[in-house]
């Protein structure tokens, strides 16, 4: 079992996104939106790893990644909803959020030559950036031209791939030829699996490897995760067959109806509501 | 001393003045120094902050990206201009769109140093002005080295704005003297604009970036002499965008906008359009724009001078506004 605060964290994540998809149902969302449903216990999991000076880079299905460092559901959704107190005004939006030490950008590929200049300028100072991206986002060169300056130049740079078997519609083996780790080993730069979905176990895999980061040494950590929602909102083409199969890794069943389980769900609640009454930004 | 000299000497002054600021390219450290020589003595004086890179334009704008969202200042060399356009993505969907995107300013020093144009027989893609398909991006200026306008005052300025910029430096200007002009002109600087004229009251005004400038300018001595008509050349240091206030008092009724882009989406149709709206009541004929042809910039001498901008299409540009 996680540690409450971590459960309750897991928890909170899961419910934003569903409320989320449930505010675009209602048709009260404006855009589109990607949730991480699955994938929450990835950026919980690192959190404590990462120091609240480390600079951290997200994707597209970010959600996870911004309320585990910050726990601001209040600004995340504002910002998803177009209302005041969001994070960036309205202007950004689901996928382009900014506080300092924390960004967001919608184009794949993009955040890793960036983030390597961001570990370019800390350097020696024993802080780090970590960029999030996914299976697909190999599909782009600026992946292999960051990775190469970062081994390189012996830049802070740890990239962390949730790789849930789905770009979008498309499934990896039909995107990604080779491995990962293959990638990886192709420019010298560690490669850490984690298969684990189980909090502590995580953090126990990878602290070594976070700390070597720190030291000059980049590092792939690529977490076998899987998406169990859709792209983005009620487009998920693939069979019944697949989708059960990445429910059944999914860590939410075993604590689903509990205690914990209704305190967020309701915490979210009285959020979505709070926030649904604001004016416009 | 020649413009190179300038630009270099601007570069070691920003380096200096500026602990943070970094310097990027392909082949920019010393012995070499750049394959133009502007980042030469660099490296050797700013050991860590000068750095060569691989080849990979997208990666080095998207790290001084990164440099400048942490607070320090980052220049890229793009080694030939026309590679820029790997760098696309990391300036049209990152470094120009955090200065707004995330709700409120996010001031980034960064330029991209492009070096531009033909005249050096290069071939397609070693010779183009690509400064048409960076207009209009909100959070990008663009600026344009100039034999008038000292680099670096040119370096501060479009550090000041708080947002990326490109500057597009002419080949064929690195080899020139700064302030090289015609003795039968008079040169002068009014802020960040040039004014090169013979009296106070212009037949025609030709409007034209740094790298046409001595083309602009012998299109004026031939006029002078075998039309007995009298030009004003504007450089703007910054094109986009175009400060159109500072040029309003230099303007008559008759206006040239000459640039080496080939036709179609001009930097100089932008001018025309802009130029209509404040004085279309004033102008004898619609402003003329004078660019190089509509095609590929061909290696061969004979063929690139067919195609690109001269001084007898400046000239031509400037009867024809003239006289229709």
């Amino acid at each position: 079992m996680p540690a409450e605060d971590d459960l309750e964290l897991l928890l909170l994540i899961r419910h934003f996104e569903l409320a989320l998809l449930d505010l675009f149902d209602r048709g009260e969302l404006n855009g589109t939106t990607h949730t991480c449903l699955g994938q929450e216990y990835v950026p919980v999991a690192l959190g404590p790893l990462l120091r609240e000076d480390d600079h951290v880079f997200s994707n597209h299905r970010g959600h996870g990644h911004y309320l585990a460092r910050f726990r601001d559901f209040h600004g995340l959704l504002a910002e998803i909803m177009g209302r005041r107190g969001g994070v960036c005004g309205g202007v950004g939006g689901s996928q382009h959020l900014y506080r300092e030490t924390y960004l967001s950008t919608g184009i794949q590929g993009q955040s890793l030559p960036v983030a390597a200049g961001v570990a370019l300028h800390l350097k020696g100072s024993g802080r780090l950036a970590c960029a999030y991206i996914g299976d697909g986002t190999w599909g782009e060169g600026a992946v292999y031209e960051a990775l190469n300056l970062a081994a390189l130049w012996e830049l802070p740079l740890m990239v962390v791939v949730e790789n849930n078997g789905i770009a979008q519609s498309t499934p990896t083996e039909q995107q990604l030829a080779g491995s990962i780790s293959g990638r990886a080993a192709a420019f010298g730069i560690e490669h850490r699996l984690v298969t684990s979905t189980v909090i502590d176990e995580i953090r126990d895999d990878v602290a070594e490897t976070v700390a070597a980061v720190r030291t000059g040494r980049p590092a792939v950590v690529e977490f076998v995760t899987h998406r169990v929602g859709p792209h983005s909102k009620g487009d998920d083409t693939r069979d019944a067959e697949t989708l059960a199969l990445a429910r059944k890794h999914d860590w939410y069943p075993l604590h689903e109806g509990g205690q914990a389980d209704q305190a967020a769900r309701a915490r979210i609640q009285q959020i979505v509501g709070e926030v649904s009454a604001r004016p416009c930004a | 001393m020649r413009v190179v000299e300038n630009l270099n000497l601007a570069l070691h002054g920003l380096l200096a003045d500026d602990p943070r600021a970094y310097l990027l390219g392909e082949d920019v450290t010393d012995p070499y120094g750049g394959a133009f020589k502007a980042t030469r003595g660099l490296s050797t004086r700013f050991p860590g902050r000068v750095l060569s890179t691989p080849i990979s334009e997208g990666a080095i704008t998207g790290v001084a990206g990164g440099l400048a969202l942490a607070g320090d200042t980052a220049v890229v060399e793009i080694m030939f201009g026309d590679f820029v356009a790997l760098a696309f993505d990391q300036l049209c969907n990152f470094a120009s769109k955090s200065v707004s995107m995330y709700g409120r300013p996010l001031p980034l020093r960064l330029i991209v140093r492009a070096p531009m144009g033909g005249g050096r027989g290069y071939g397609p893609t070693h010779s183009q002005s690509l400064h048409k398909h960076f207009i209009g991006l909100p959070g990008l200026s663009l600026y344009e080295m100039s034999p008038f306008h000292d680099n670096t005052l040119v370096l501060r300025s479009m550090l000041s704005r708080g947002e990326p910029g490109i500057l597009f430096e002419d080949k064929v200007l690195y080899t020139r003297r700064m302030h090289e002009a015609d003795p039968i002109f008079r040169v002068r600087l009014d802020g960040e604009l040039a004014v090169v004229d013979l009296d106070d009251a212009p037949e025609c005004v030709v409007i034209a970036p740094g790298g046409v400038a001595h083309r602009a300018m012998a299109a004026m001595r031939t006029l002078l002499m075998e039309q007995e008509l009298s030009c004003r050349l504007l450089v703007p240091s910054r094109l986009y965008p175009l400060d159109v206030d500072a040029l309003l008092p230099y303007l008559g009724d008759a206006v040239v906008v000459a640039e080496e882009s080939t036709a179609g989406g001009t930097w100089g149709s932008e001018v025309a359009h802009q130029l209509h709206q404040r004085l279309w009541g004033r102008l004898r004929r619609p402003v003329a724009v004078a660019h190089s042809r509509d095609g590929v910039i061909p290696a061969a001498l004979h063929l690139e001078r067919e195609v690109l901008l001269n001084e007898e299409t400046i000239g031509t540009a400037v009867l024809e506004v003239l006289r229709g």
